[in-house]
């Protein structure tokens, strides 16, 4: 019996009908036709998939679309305001925090929950907020590399923003 | 003419600093895309029944059910009755459906009845006497498995020769053979040996016992020598878990062309693999790739399920055909590195000058047997005696993995000579260094670099004789391991072709694993040509641009760098001849350089990059570069030193790696930022396999217990320790030209670690990986010994 869902993906509206048993990643990636979440264990053990539902990084493999309804996703593709690249994104490419790359995207949205939660987190609290994401490649050096860079970045920017405000 | 030759360091703007991959922003921003994301209107979604037994004869398949089902588009046998399958997961039936759900209950409709055989899954040390007598023919899977290892092809010949095959060696065969790189003289013998089809049916030992290979004198060796360590190493197999699956999507653009998308580490070798099996001519398949999720050695072939989802896609009108491998049956089916375990046997004298060494090792490449670990490793001991002995599994097939037998052999004889240093009352790295003379032509390179890794480490501060004596249950200790490699550039071709409007692009058919090979390419090209790396538009990834190189066994940067900087100075070469006579110079006083085109002695005399282009008329210029190729630009063969300082809770038996040092050298390096990125993944690879890796199967059912990241567990975030990499960029290193690195540094670790432990504990936990298991054993062991 399929259900009607709707789905708000990085500000747009999607409506389909879907099989209960279609898991958000499905979704994502076949029917809204956004690849940049990527599929690595299904089984919510890699990271791979992590995208926002409703500001807060999840594993869309273990989630299914129909629970997702009504709510507000983001992928890595919607992470950015405009063309230009989020600070997270940039410091992981200043950094080299990736190789195939294939981690990345699941990697730069939990680390921005995690920024979300703590705008300063030491290395370890780095390790350990991302630590549900798995990298076969980079060594997670230059990961942690990258996060600390991207946090430095967005402070500076809040606090530039802040100055322009006053 | 130009002289083949890399810029002297002074010349270079791009070559050997760090350099951001020109790839982040697409991959930063899920905008690039891989094989698994290829989607395409109409897509089809393929799935693949799997045998659930490790040996079985496949007795009927009926697939009426699933073929009736509303969404299933096509159903394809892929083993048919009467097959004997060799491992759990080996592929069956394949079906393609509108969606993965209905593609999933069609497999389940599916009734497949085998003839369950005997198996065996244990690659536990064979009983003696095990494998003795003729080992007889080879089969395509003992050659392949040879071929796939880089067992050195004196051994293939001898066996071709002695043992002979049991199959038919066609043209199509060798031509293939040919294609990956086999020598010529590897296939002279397989055709010239003798043909026993009778073989082919007749059952066969699990045991295939290799030739005892002797050099020197071991007996007088041993006899001479004044300290002698016995102990047995050895590490299991494990997979290669990349963490985008194997896969590909299939369609056919007409009736006899293939369209590809394959997640694949040989974009131009794949043509011909699918042409062979589909009986269509290899220029009729077009095999593309942007990106790959890893494949450290395992993706070189369509496999049998890419063979079965073009096939599907025929059967579907040639619609596109998806299917990518679910991570249970990547683990299971799509690559294992063959274990290796040995018993050795090595002396020294009293000053610690090695003297002799034994060994008997055994290692399983699945149903196929496997190639052996290059022992005694690194060290050319004067006095040797080794046998090793493949034991035939139903493990799954071997694939190639990251430095194929390396690690296994850094384990085998780097723990054998820490355990040989601690009978002699030596430090490691005096005793290591004592005999770097029998490290052959690498030795001046170890000799940099052991002390320098010891400085990173801080060696002399952390080290202490065997068993940290210090109070409470936490021991720390510093363990090393050397390594060497090949890595010399593969055959590659770069089509550069530069425009009268000054634009610049590069066709070439390689692939970039991750590694940063678009970066290199353009770095190269970019300071070869004196303009902006942005300013010059790179294809790779696709049959339809020059041929090149499968990306393994650290070929890849030697291949396209070189290649590269042939077709960029042979493009200048044109260049200069057209823009001579407007400078009023000879072409060979030409420059290019920081965008311009330039009278070397008088730089003012020049053309903007622009002008000057615009003087080749109304045709662009196209050049071929090769590699191989004239001049020195690659060259082969590293060496490398890890070390590593762990902790170790005695009560828990949990190892925690504190500190990692690589030391490593490459020859020129193109890009110091991917270069270095290369060692740190390599570290933490190394931790993942020395701590936890192993594929586990029951000895009972013959299936993988841990076909899952949870129980295949992979090193995360919280188990970095501190790492440090140093690149040795010295002119001694420089000057032997581009030298591959993506294998060398993941060699070293598991040695280095193991060797830790052992410092920290005071005893030797033999097998990799050092679960809290192995460790408890370990330690009740010493206690019963000492009691
Ligand atoms: S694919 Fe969702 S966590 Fe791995
Ligand atoms: S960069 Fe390859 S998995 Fe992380």
């Amino acid at each position: 019996m399929k259900k009607n869902v709707r789905i708000v993906i990085n500000g747009a509206e999607h409506r389909a009908e879907v099989e209960p048993r279609l898991l958000l990643v499905h979704f994502l990636r076949e029917v809204a036709g956004l690849t940049g979440t990527h599929i690595g264990c299904e089984t919510s053990l890699c990271g791979a998939c992590t995208v926002l539902l409703d500001g807060m990084a999840v594993k869309s493999c273990t989630v299914l679309a129909v629970q997702a309804d009504g709510r507000s996703i983001t992928t890595i593709e919607g992470l950015a305001a405009s063309e230009n690249l989020h600070p997270i994104q940039e410091a992981f490419w200043e950094e080299h925090g990736l190789q195939c790359g294939y981690c990345t995207p699941g990697m730069i949205l939990c680390a921005h929950d995690l920024l979300q939660q703590n705008a300063s987190p030491s290395e370890q609290e780095i390790r350990d907020g991302i630590g549900g994401n798995l990298c076969r490649c980079t060594g997670y050096q230059h990961i942690v590399n990258a996060v600390k860079a991207a946090s430095r970045k967005m402070n500076q920017r809040q606090r530039a923003a802040a100055r322009a405000a006053d | 003419m130009a002289e083949y030759k890399w810029p002297a360091p002074a010349e270079r703007t791009l070559i050997g600093k760090r350099i951001s991959r020109v790839d982040g922003a697409v991959k930063v921003s899920g905008h690039a895309k891989y094989s698994y994301d290829y989607n395409p209107k109409g897509l089809l979604f393929g799935k693949v029944l799997r045998c659930p037994h490790a040996h079985a004869r496949v007795t009927s398949i009926d697939t009426s059910a699933a073929e009736k089902m509303a969404g299933i588009k096509a159903v394809q046998i892929v083993q048919k009755p009467g097959t004997e399958v060799l491992w759990q997961g080996d592929d069956i039936v394949a079906v393609a459906a509108v969606d993965e759900p209905t593609a999933e209950d069609a497999i389940r409709a599916i009734q497949v009845k085998y003839e369950v055989l005997p198996h065996n899954v244990s690659d536990a040390e064979p009983p003696a006497g095990a494998g003795e007598g003729p080992a007889g023919p080879m089969t395509e899977d003992d050659l392949e498995n040879a071929l796939g290892n880089q067992v050195p092809d004196a051994q293939v010949i001898s066996d071709l020769q002695k043992r002979g095959v049991t199959f038919q060696v066609t043209d199509d065969m060798t031509k293939e053979l040919k294609g990956y790189g086999v020598s010529d003289a590897v296939i002279n013998a397989l055709k010239a040996a003798a043909y026993h089809p009778e073989a082919a049916s007749q059952p066969r030992s699990p045991y295939q016992k290799m030739a005892a290979q002797t050099q020197g004198d071991p007996d007088k060796g041993f006899a001479s020598a004044e300290v002698t360590s016995e102990g047995v190493y050895g590490a299991p197999v494990i997979t290669h878990c990349c963490l985008e699956t194997h896969g590909s999507a299939a369609e056919w653009p007409s009736s006899d062309h293939l369209l590809v998308h394959c997640s694949t580490q040989g974009v131009s070798g794949l043509p011909d693999q699918y042409a062979q099996a589909l009986k269509i001519p290899a220029g009729n398949v077009r095999a593309h790739q942007d990106h790959i999720g890893g494949g450290f050695g395992s993706k070189f072939s369509p496999d049998r399920w890419g063979i079965a989802t073009a096939q599907l896609s025929k059967s579907a009108g040639g619609k596109p055909v998806k299917y990518m491998l679910e991570r249970d049956s990547e683990l299971m089916t799509a690559g294992a590195r063959p274990s290796a375990y040995a018993r050795v046997k090595v002396a020294a004298k009293g000053d610690g000058t090695l003297v002799a060494w034994q060994s008997d090792s055994w290692g399983t490449g699945g149903p196929a047997g496997a190639g052996s670990p290059p022992l005694p490793y690194v060290f050319e001991i004067p006095n040797q005696r080794k046998q090793h002995t493949a034991v035939r599994t139903n493990q799954g097939p071997a694939r190639a993995w990251r430095a194929p037998n390396h690690p296994q052999a850094a384990v085998i004889t780097m723990c054998a000579l820490d355990d040989l240093a601690h009978k002699l009352n030596m430090d490691p790295v005096e005793f290591f260094a004592k005999n770097l003379d029998m490290t052959g032509p690498r030795a001046p390179i170890y000799k940099e670099e052991l002390p320098l890794a010891a400085e990173l480490m801080g060696w002399k501060q952390k080290w202490h004789p065997r068993g940290d004596k210090s109070e409470g249950p936490i021991k720390r200790g510093v363990g090393l391991s050397m390594h060497t490699w090949g890595g010399r550039g593969h055959a590659s071709n770069c089509l550069l072709s530069i425009h009268p409007d000054g634009s610049v692009d590069i066709k070439m058919g390689s692939q970039d694993l991750g590694t940063g090979t678009r970066t290199a390419i353009l770095i190269v090209a970019a300071d070869s040509l004196g303009i902006p790396m942005n300013a010059i538009t790179l294809n790779i990834g696709d049959t339809m641009y020059p041929p090149d190189g499968g990306s393994g066994g650290s070929t890849t940067i030697g291949g396209v760098s070189s290649s590269t900087r042939r077709a960029a100075l042979m493009a200048l070469d044109q260049l200069f001849a057209k823009v001579a006579p407007a400078l009023k110079a000879q072409p060979a006083d030409l420059e290019a350089r920081d965008g311009t085109v330039r009278v070397k002695s008088e730089p003012s005399r020049s053309l903007s990059w622009k002008q000057a282009c615009a003087k080749l008329g109304a045709m662009p210029l196209s050049v071929t570069g090769k590699n191989p190729g004239p001049g020195n630009l690659i060259n082969s063969g590293v060496g490398g030193v890890g070390m590593a300082d762990v902790s170790v809770d005695t009560e828990t038996g949990i190892v925690k790696v504190n500190k990692m040092v690589a030391v490593q050298d490459c020859g020129l390096v193109i890009n110091l930022k991917t270069a270095e990125s290369q060692c740190y993944g390599a570290l933490i690879m190394g931790i993942s396999y020395a701590l936890y890796e192993e594929k586990v199967l029951d000895p009972v059912t013959g299936r993988m217990l841990n076909p899952n990241m949870e129980f295949y567990r992979l090193a995360g975030l919280r188990d970095i320790p501190e790492l440090m990499v140093h690149m040795m960029t010295d002119p001694l290193n420089e000057n032997r030209g581009v030298i591959g690195l993506g294998e060398p540094p993941v060699i070293s670790p598991g040695a280095a670690i193991s060797n830790a432990v052992a410092n920290a504990i005071g005893v030797r936990v033999p097998f990799l990986p050092l679960t809290p298991d192995r460790v408890l054993a370990a330690l009740e062991q010493q206690q019963k010994a000492g009691a």
